[in-house]
């Protein structure tokens, strides 16, 4: 690495010994060899199922990339592939890439079935042409209540969408930190504010709380929301159908500020699993959250998770309204095999998938009803009851509501609440200015 | 991938002025033979169509569809035309903006007041001939290799309020990357960490090229090696600084995945790259706001190129 | 800091003298504590890597125990690294060398001749190297979806979701760099060069070919360690231009390893490591010619 000292012997150094000689040489033969190398790979990496058209293979776009979800999935599948003699090629994407990728997914060359959410976008994909009409696979289905076929319908009354899977927000705690403390679930907002009081003089954090990510603290406003002014406002609320400014809305990030103190502190930066644990170490009394977050619990610790809905705000309104995200799938709009991609659908949809979904994995519940669930743990059971008694299911505010409004204005929005509750008014007037720049029509 | 140009032209070359008659390189054209302006042509157009195709037409696309309304499904012809709007709602009705502007030229800030000068400290010293030099260097640069996405996930464990290593240490509860007061700098050490690794690089390089019989020179005169470094060697590395002082300059303004790694520019880390992804590329498809924010980037952007470019090519002509 | 010594007072610093013991120990003391500084968040993701996730939940992180290599084998099952290392592998070489060797051939043009227009050219090719890459993702995306390639070179029979979108893409954006860099090598070359190569009657493509390129190797290794490091660490282009999971290159493959809901840090570590490999292998193998490469494209003054 020493320097040249005169400007010949920099110019010496330039010229190598052997200009055009075997130096040069030897290097493009490496590169002439990596280059055939790698050509077979591009080439070979591509091929797969081209050709033999009119396919025994359907294809599926599956966001479930954890290793528990994506091992259900394959078995499915699985036994699907038996059963039809049809071959299916599951095309795994991370949850988070899948979801962020949609819009182009479903433009460019998207898998025939794909994974995908009841609610607003569901409803819009439907709207804009992106996904096909399986009304003629909902009149095969058995099993399903007339909210799920609710929620899987589009704007235009046909169904675009077979649910699968759900999970339910509520308040989760440990049974065994509750009965050493004799605490009882609140059944009103009063009951709950003084039970958190007692919690922090019982030296608990009373509802532990993170919103790193921005979307737990949606799941806080939802609920508040639909206590204090019902299905219909919320939902309507969320189609941008309702002033932001209206003093209802305001309402409820009033309520939401009286509660504030009760929850963790510093949830910006948090994680919803640090905060699980904070639950899971008894250092917090309670957690409204969805039922996955069982997940941060060990085996045996599972029977120590207990629940109870948000309590009642407004007795006009009641306490039986919730969020409960159903996942499922959809078909695209011109798949490669359609009759096979249907076949595939109304399996998806079935029992006997429903059946090996239950038996694989108990970090969720499945929607179809005829399905063996005997297998449910407690806990399991309870989540469906709650779900099943449940008057009105949301699917939670950035399934309710459009993509953009939710993640460029909802979740600054929120996020700037927490961190500075009390200019409400001058919050929600910046909310319902950029809705209206966003719902233009 | 954000990251830039070292190095710079060697002027000492015969490189006259382009109308000197002497000069050999003002070849014409037409003095080559017709295999050979085939392959002149053939060298330059097919790299260019590549760049211009793939970089500088999706470029101007986005500043047309930045005065749109699309949310990016559907065909072209059904775009509708909002004119200006897009604009005054990214000024007036959009309120993470202004953090966003503040938070890009905090970084800009930050860089160069801190981490740039410490790199080229850094240089000079290790420019003496020491022992262990190269374990030094590789330490300092190590950081560079690394995809910045990987460094924010590295940093958060360092920074993680409940389980991170500096609350531990320091027996503090202090929310590093969720305290909206405190996660832009948390973010710029980060940041700082690798960007000193870099410029530490190209000073090096920097360095190692200028003729050590200036410094002897100035030896001679008696000038303390602070004095030659900043009279003599520093003046010298000119091109030097010119593309540190751009680099610097466009890794604040494209600073994006570390601040995406931590929180997706949200709460206190908004950066205009982030916002314009936030927009454009995830499920929200606000297409003609984003292409609006994304065109405000390209015309800042644009500007440095310029002066940046106007540099070198005065250099050129030199 | 610096120690003023009895032995050396006249002139601090003056080449080839040997500075006095002290001074150097201060200068060794500083700079290791900075080198360790700097390493020492890398060397923390590793040391997390190599604990189980058990132990560490419940001691925290601060604490000795829960010694494991499992997370390395998890990793690299669950995110099926082979695959993906090779898919990095598809893209990154390919592109490494396409970039190289159409960049020199702009360079070449730019340095052999002097015409008005090369100021043009340099502009085109490194502005394009600036521009921020979110800002042009939609007309991207529309345009990959519009070309079509023949069904052998990609099932997608596009340009969207293919290998070669991805290389093009790459070494369009780095293309303005490594012209950069490569012409102000080659001007550096003397121009005698070209004249004697002239008389002996070689063509201009004998000239680039035989007597610049093997001149530039210096450069170009430093170039190819340096487009390796930022290609392979790419992956805005590689999630949004493919759609097919099995395709994406390793770099977006460690998100198999952050769940929906839960993310094991320790595991995450663990791929982070593994993914950070290959570059450090690349940046040590070529760090001497890369110092060297960079050094004589520098400035002389």
């Amino acid at each position: 690495m020493s320097r040249p000292r005169t400007r010949a012997e920099y110019l010496a150094r330039l010229v190598p010994p052997s200009v055009a000689g075997l130096n040069r040489r030897s290097l493009l033969a490496g590169a002439a060899g990596t280059t055939a190398l790698l050509g077979t790979g591009l080439l070979a990496g591509c091929g797969s199922d081209s050709g033999g058209s009119e396919v025994k293979t359907v294809s599926l776009g599956s966001n479930q990339s954890d290793p528990k979800p994506k091992e259900v999935v394959a078995k499915v599948v699985d036994g699907f592939q038996i059963s039809s003699g049809l071959r299916i090629a599951v095309n795994t994407v991370d949850h988070n890439t899948f979801q962020e990728n949609i819009n182009n997914y479903l433009q460019g060359k998207p898998d025939d079935v794909f994974t995908w959410f009841a609610g607003y976008r569901m409803r819009f994909f439907a709207q804009r042409g992106l996904a096909s009409d399986l009304s003629d696979i909902w009149n095969l289905l058995a099993g399903y209540s007339e909210a799920f076929k609710k929620a899987s319908t589009g704007d235009d009354g046909k169904q675009y969408f077979v649910p699968t899977t759900y999970y339910p927000w509520a308040v989760f705690y440990r049974k065994s930190v509750w009965q050493q403390r004799g605490y009882q679930p609140p059944k009103t907002l009063d009951e709950l504010t003084a039970l958190g009081a007692q919690m922090k003089k019982d030296g608990l954090t009373p509802i532990a709380f993170a919103d790193k990510d921005g979307w737990p603290a949606m799941g806080t406003f939802d609920i508040l929301n639909l206590r204090i002014n019902g299905y219909q406002f919320h939902i309507d609320l969320m189609a941008g159908k309702e002033a932001w400014t209206s003093e209802k809305v305001k309402k409820v990030f009033d309520t939401w500020a009286g509660l504030l103190p009760l929850h963790q502190a510093d949830s910006l930066g948090r994680t919803w699993q640090e905060a699980a644990q904070s639950l899971q170490q008894k250092k917090s009394g309670m957690y409204l959250l969805g039922l996955f977050v069982g997940q941060q619990f060990s085996n045996e610790e599972q029977d120590d998770l207990d629940f109870f809905t948000f309590p009642e705000i407004d007795p006009a309104i009641g306490a039986t309204a919730l969020d409960a995200p159903i996942d499922g799938y959809m078909m695209a709009r011109r798949p490669k095999s359609e009759a096979n991609a249907r076949k595939l659908l109304e399996y998806l949809g079935s029992k006997e998938a429903a059946d090996v979904t239950v038996q694989n994995d108990p970090a969720t519940l499945v929607a179809n009803a005829g399905a063996t669930t005997s297998g449910y743990t407690a806990l399991q059971k309870k989540a469906a009851e709650l779900v099943g008694s449940a008057t009105e299911i949301a699917q939670f505010l950035d399934r309710d509501t459009r993509p953009d409004f939710a993640s460029t204005v909802i979740i600054p929005a929120l996020q700037q609440f927490i961190k500075d509750p009390k200019d409400i008014g001058g919050l929600l007037s910046s909310i319902e200015n950029q809705k209206k720049s966003i719902f233009t029509d | 991938m954000s990251d830039l140009p070292p190095i710079h032209a060697d002027r000492a070359a015969p490189t006259p002025a382009t109308a000197t008659p002497t000069d050999g390189r003002g070849r014409r054209l037409r003095l080559l033979s017709r295999t050979d302006r085939v392959v002149v042509t053939l060298m330059v157009l097919v790299p260019l169509l590549l760049v211009v195709g793939l970089v500088w037409l999706p470029a101007t696309a986005t500043v047309v569809l930045s005065g749109t309304n699309w949310d990016g499904i559907g065909p072209l012809d059904e775009i509708e035309w909002v004119g200006g709007r897009n604009y005054s709602d990214v000024i007036n009705n959009y309120p993470p903006f202004v953090p966003a502007v503040q938070n890009n030229l905090l970084w800009l800030a930050a860089l160069f007041v801190v981490a740039t000068p410490f790199g080229m400290y850094l240089a000079v010293l290790l420019d003496k001939e020491i022992r262990g030099s190269r374990f030094y260097q590789t330490a300092l640069y190590l950081p560079v290799v690394i995809s910045m996405a990987l460094i924010g996930f590295i940093w958060q464990l360092i920074y993680s309020r409940d389980q991170g290593l500096l609350n531990a240490v320091l027996g503090t509860e202090t929310d590093w990357y969720g305290d909206p007061d405190v996660n832009i700098w948390a973010v710029l050490v980060a940041a700082g960490w690798r960007h000193v690794g870099y410029v530490m690089l190209l000073y090096l390089a920097g360095l190692k090229g200028v003729d050590p019989s200036l410094r002897e020179a100035a030896a001679v005169d008696g000038a303390s090696e602070t004095t030659t470094f900043f009279k003599v060697v520093f003046p010298v590395m000119r091109p030097i600084n010119i593309v540190v002082l751009v680099v610097t300059v466009i890794e604040s303004l494209r600073a994006f995945d570390l601040v995406w790694v931590v929180n997706k520019g949200r709460n206190g880390l908004e950066l205009i790259s982030a916002l314009v992804t936030q927009n454009v590329v995830g499920e929200a498809s606000r297409i003609g706001f984003g292409s609006a924010l994304a065109t405000l980037m390209l015309l800042v952007s644009l500007v440095f190129i310029t002066v940046y470019l106007a540099t070198v090519m005065r250099e050129d002509r030199r | 800091m610096t120690a003023a010594t009895p032995t050396l007072t006249r002139e601090p610093g003056a080449a080839g003298r040997r500075p006095a013991r002290p001074r150097r120990v201060v200068l060794h003391l500083f700079l290791g504590a900075v080198a360790l500084g700097w390493l020492f968040p890398i060397l923390w993701a590793v040391l997390t890597s190599l604990r189980s996730y058990e132990y560490t939940a419940v001691n925290g992180y601060v604490s000795l125990g829960g010694w494991t290599l499992d997370n390395y084998v998890t990793a690299w099952r669950t995110a099926e690294f082979g695959k993906h290392f090779l898919n990095s592998a598809y893209i990154t070489v390919p592109a490494v060398v396409l970039v190289l060797f159409l960049a020199s051939c702009v360079a070449f043009v730019i340095a052999r001749f002097s015409w008005k227009i090369n100021l043009v050219l340099l502009g085109l090719f490194t502005a394009a190297n600036l521009l921020p890459q979110q800002a042009l993702l939609i007309p991207l995306f529309r345009l990959f979806t519009e070309v079509p390639l023949p069904a052998f070179m990609s099932d997608s029979e596009l340009l969207y979701d293919s290998y070669w979108g991805l290389i093009l893409i790459n070494v369009a954006f780095q293309c303005g760099f490594c012209v950069f860099v490569l012409s102000n090598y080659m001007k550096a070359l003397p121009y005698e060069l070209y004249e004697a190569a002239m008389m002996d009657g070689a063509s201009l493509w004998r000239q680039y070919w035989q007597v610049t390129l093997p001149l530039c190797r210096p450069a170009l290794a430093a170039l190819a360690t340096l487009e390796v490091t930022w290609i392979y660490n790419e992956f805005f282009w590689a999630t949004v231009l493919m759609r097919t999971g099995d395709k994406f290159p390793v770099t977006s493959s460690l998100n198999n390893l952050r769940g929906e809901f839960f993310t094991d840090n320790n595991l995450v570590s663990a791929g982070s490591v593994l993914v950070a490999i290959p570059t450090l292998v690349i940046f040590f193998l070529l760090q001497k010619q890369f110092v060297r490469g960079l050094t004589l494209g520098a400035s002389k003054g």
